[in-house]
């Protein structure tokens, strides 16, 4: 006769067995277990996580079941004569015995994992993988028979500040009670739709394309502290570490086109929670048809048309400011890690224009060089949009050209 | 003879500032690691009030990495290794029967150093809150990890560099006491094998933190010299390496987590023997396996690596070894529920945190079993389930059996009894609080969400606001514990302990009177 506490286990056994299997976004995946993800590792890794999981249960269940038994029937009101035992040779060698052959049987599809996951050999195409604070370069190296692809792009967080900025004092960003029902800054409804809200703190403005069915190698580094590039669902996690290169690969299944989130998972600063990684897998023809639309784009070399006028470059200049620079320096200019530039002499000062430029270009102090990030044309529009926003006046337009690379 | 010493002891303020006597010495330990547990527990409020609902909420995402930090620091540092201190000055020489410690004003300076220490590595959480600008107090994880550290760390990693070297002096003093106490002041009879489990545990912990504080030590003072020094040892720019550090680190940091649960095995082998009314089951193999667990602990360290990028030769040695300790973990646990197995057994307070030990510390244990398997560590590593894990051995292990040994020997210590409402009312809600706490914890590191985030995508919202209700529930539970020792302590009310206080418990503590006079032992006692 099965209870109700039998049907509840048995559910939950399914949910944990079934729970993230080709998920596509996270109100489809297990809140409590692993996913298997998408390749054939991340599934052997399931596999091996779930086979630890369910012995380990097993033993607990065991231990927590015989001291349960002792306490019911061995309390001294049930028992008052306690037995004298206090050693046992046959015993004590059994259960240090038995544990260690367990051992050597979970070990060994552990080690058969283990190898499988260390052999980046033969990969068709290679990214390089740079973390810094608080964002990834992602650069493509190698393209089958391509060494010399040179295609890279810079990856931030897209969640606007705004939602994440609000204190609970203030109103709250989120309501109390489920956040699967109703959430976001103007309480907004839950859906797919609401891309800054549903896939909160996991949005960047440019995904890591990577192709269906090639085997994918990571070339993983940091340009100033440590940062681990993760992707759950390919079973990836490895540090980037400023001065060396690791390893790590993935080959996704040509079904399983789509996008997936990781973030980072070595704390790296103040904004260690802000740097996703996203990732999205096209089919093979698709990926070639993009990587050559990059190439054509970085072949023909930085867009250099100068701005008709102030309005123009400050349009162009205030999303890049608060995508790149607000988190450091303030969405109002007001400062925070970074100097503030509300007022400034340097931002007002137009004797200081050519300073301004060259600490854009070459960082200065832990302000990090903006150089590979933006164009030069970006950063003449960032610029003119600092300098004359936030009460600031620094003088005339400034034009890419001016922006000496 | 005794009443000569009795009159010469100083009152007041210079009683305790000047004191040699083990068991003042013991008392200023386990009050100073109950306050840095309140405050580090505060700390830990701090966190779970930002992380109740995705968002930033209440603090900067900075001044959240100082509190996982200092929380982390002080937990380690100031409550649970000052703890397990103090309880080895009370009981180390009662327990083998000697009048003191063998080097008492050594123990008088290694507990002194002590709030200097904290006092220097709080006050930059204090400038941080208070001072303008509000400069950070360390913000880079209580492993420091470089360059994060190093090159990268605020002003004040200077003071956390300070106040690490002091309080490694200060464990290296207390070890050194009582390595030099066991070995040479056991009463006549008292051989190697008829030791307390407690003394052994202690001692075997004694001989691991002299070999690994150094080391801490080491890798604190390289993290000064690149900062102000011009080196370069975890600087690759300048030839270095920055996993170098967490080689050094680890080497420490393994060790150093067994250092925190050895003498607490060491309790629990003490308090389930007495509530059974049974002798300890396997007191050899106890011995051996907690020998074992130290030796093995010097070879698993690369195991919080596995994601630095070692060769695959390096990660299956690490993963074999870490695997293998989970043998004489598991004879422990087996030889504990031995004890119980058909014992005569009785649930006063004591016994409730002992046998709650044994089965969240298993629960901690086999997270530990899972996390050793390198290609699914690489999943756990740095998620919430590594937070489940260590804090489901640290604060369900190692804290609450220190709360066994409190509510255990507190009568012989004050004289009266504890308050057996307060006491249960602690027990049952630290019970039920905590495993909403950690539970949880689990399931959103196993769902993805990594650790030291200061803000969280919407998937793992709903438990982390269950896991911030245990929190608090956890955190008010404590000033119950509080109320305990007040009254018992202070204003000496309670029932009347005899010099038993149990059910003819084993052990030298109690053949001396309760409350332990200052005293004891001037005359050492025959052991057959």
């Amino acid at each position: 006769m099965p209870s109700t506490l039998f049907h509840r286990a048995a559910a939950l056994l399914t949910t944990l067995m079934l729970s993230g299997v080709a998920a596509a976004d996270w109100t489809q995946r297990s809140a409590e277990n692993m996913r298997p993800g998408v390749t054939a590792l991340s599934q052997d890794v399931y596999s091996l996580h779930m086979t630890v999981l369910w012995i380990c249960t097993a033993i607990g269940l065991l231990v927590f079941g015989l001291i349960t038994w002792s306490i019911f029937a061995h309390r001294k009101s049930k028992n008052p004569v306690p037995a004298t035992f206090h050693e046992n040779i046959v015993l004590e060698v059994v259960w240090t015995i038995i544990p260690f052959f367990i051992l050597i049987g979970m070990a060994i599809p552990a080690t058969r994992v283990l190898i499988h996951m260390e052999d980046t050999t033969e990969a068709e195409l290679t990214v390089r993988v740079t973390g810094s604070q608080w964002k990834w370069h992602y650069e493509y190296l190698a393209y089958e028979d391509d060494n010399n692809v040179g295609v890279g792009f810079f990856s931030n967080l897209a969640t606007d500040p705004a939602v994440w900025e609000r204190p609970i004092l203030s109103g709250g960003l989120f309501p109390v009670g489920s956040a699967r029902s109703r959430v976001g800054a103007e309480r907004e409804a839950l859906s797919a739709e609401n891309p800054n809200t549903f896939n909160y703190m996991l949005e960047v403005d440019n995904k890591l394309m990577l192709p269906a069915g090639q085997k994918v190698r990571f070339l993983i580094t940091a340009d100033d502290v440590l940062h681990s590039f993760w992707i759950p669902d390919f079973s990836v996690k490895k540090d980037a570490i400023p001065g060396f290169v690791n390893e790590s690969w993935a080959k996704i299944p040509d079904d399983a086109v789509g996008i997936y989130r990781g973030q980072c998972a070595e704390l790296c600063g103040r904004l260690h929670a802000f740097m996703p990684i996203v990732v999205e897998v096209v089919p093979q023809d698709e990926f070639t048809a993009w990587l050559e639309e990059q190439k054509a784009a970085s072949a023909e070399g930085p867009d250099m048309t100068p701005f008709a006028d102030l309005d123009e470059a400050m349009a162009m200049g205030e999303p890049i400011f608060q995508r790149a620079c607000a988190m450091c320096h303030g969405a109002e200019g007001q400062g925070g890690i970074g100097l503030p530039l509300a007022g400034t002499d340097l931002m007002n000062n137009s004797d200081r224009v050519q300073e301004n430029i060259d600490i854009l270009v070459n960082g200065r102090g832990a302000m990090p060089s903006f150089r590979a990030q933006l164009s030069p044309k970006e950063i003449a529009a960032v610029i003119n949009f600092q300098r004359h926003a936030f009460g600031n006046d620094g003088g005339d337009l400034i034009q890419p050209d001016d922006v000496q690379q | 003879m005794s009443d000569h010493h009795e009159h010469h002891a100083p009152t007041g303020l210079k009683r305790w500032l000047f004191s040699t006597n083990h068991k003042d010495i013991g008392s200023l330990y386990l009050w100073f690691s109950f306050i840095m547990f309140l405050v580090g527990g505060l700390m830990a409020l701090v966190i779970r009030t930002e992380l109740l609902y995705p968002g930033m909420q209440v603090v900067d995402p900075d001044f959240f990495n100082q509190m996982t930090t200092v929380h982390g620091l002080v937990m380690v540092f100031g409550a649970v290794m000052p703890a397990f201190v103090g309880l080895a000055n009370w009981m180390i020489p009662l327990m083998i029967g000697a009048p003191d410690m063998a080097l008492p004003r050594m123990n008088n300076w290694s507990f002194w150093i002590l709030p200097a220490a904290f006092a220097l590595l709080l006050s930059s959480v204090v400038l941080s809150i208070f001072a303008d600008g509000n400069p950070p107090a360390p913000n880079f994880g209580w492993t420091f990890y470089a360059p994060l550290s190093s090159t990268y760390g605020p002003a004040s990693t200077d003071f956390f560099i300070l106040s690490v070297h002091m309080m490694g002096i200060s464990s290296i003093m207390g070890a050194i006491n009582v390595i030099v106490t066991v070995m040479n002041m056991r009463a006549p009879g008292m051989t190697m094998m008829k030791l307390p489990l407690f003394v052994w545990t202690w001692l075997i912990t004694a001989f691991l933190l002299i070999v690994v504080m150094p080391v801490l030590a080491g890798a604190v003072t390289m993290v000064l010299t690149d900062r102000h020094f011009g080196t370069s040892f975890f600087d690759a720019a300048g030839g270095g390496d920055p996993v170098l550090f967490q080689h050094i680190f680890w080497f420490f940091g393994h060790p150093e987590v067994y250092i925190m649960i050895l003498p607490a095995f060491g309790v629990v082998s003490a308090i389930i023997p007495t509530f059974a009314r049974k002798p300890l089951f396997g007191y050899a193999s106890m011995v051996y396996a907690t020998g074992s667990i130290a030796l093995l602990s010097f070879l698993v360290w690369a195991h919080h690596m596995f994601a630095v990028g070692m060769p695959l030769a390096g990660m299956l040695f690490f993963m074999y070894m870490t695997m293998l300790i989970s043998v004489p973990t598991g004879v422990k646990v087996f030889n504990w529920v031995a004890t119980m197995w058909r014992g005569s057994l009785t649930f006063e307070v004591p016994m409730k945190w002992a046998i709650s030990f044994v089965v969240l510390f298993t629960i901690g244990g086999l997270s530990g079993l899972m996390l050793a398997f390198t290609p699914a560590d690489i999943q756990y590593h740095d998620s919430y389930f590594v937070v489940a894990h260590f804090h489901y051995v640290l604060v369900p292990g190692a804290i609450f059996s220190m709360f066994a040994a409190v509510y255990y020997w507190l009568p012989k210590w004050t004289g009266v009894m504890y308050d057996r409402f307060w006491g249960e009312m602690h027990f049952w809600n630290s019970l039920l609080s905590v495993n909403l706490l950690f539970f949880p914890m689990h399931f959103v590191g196993l769902a993805g969400m990594p650790r030291r985030y200061a803000d969280y995508a919407l998937q793992f919202a709903d438990y982390n606001f269950w896991i911030s209700i245990g929190a608090f529930w956890f955190g008010i539970s404590q000033l119950f514990l509080l109320w305990v020792l007040i009254k018992a302590c202070f204003l000496k009310k309670g029932e009347k302990a005899t010099m038993e206080v149990w059910d003819n418990p084993e052990g030298l503590e109690w053949t001396v009177p309760s409350p332990a006079p200052h005293h004891t032992f001037d005359t050492p006692p025959i052991i057959k």
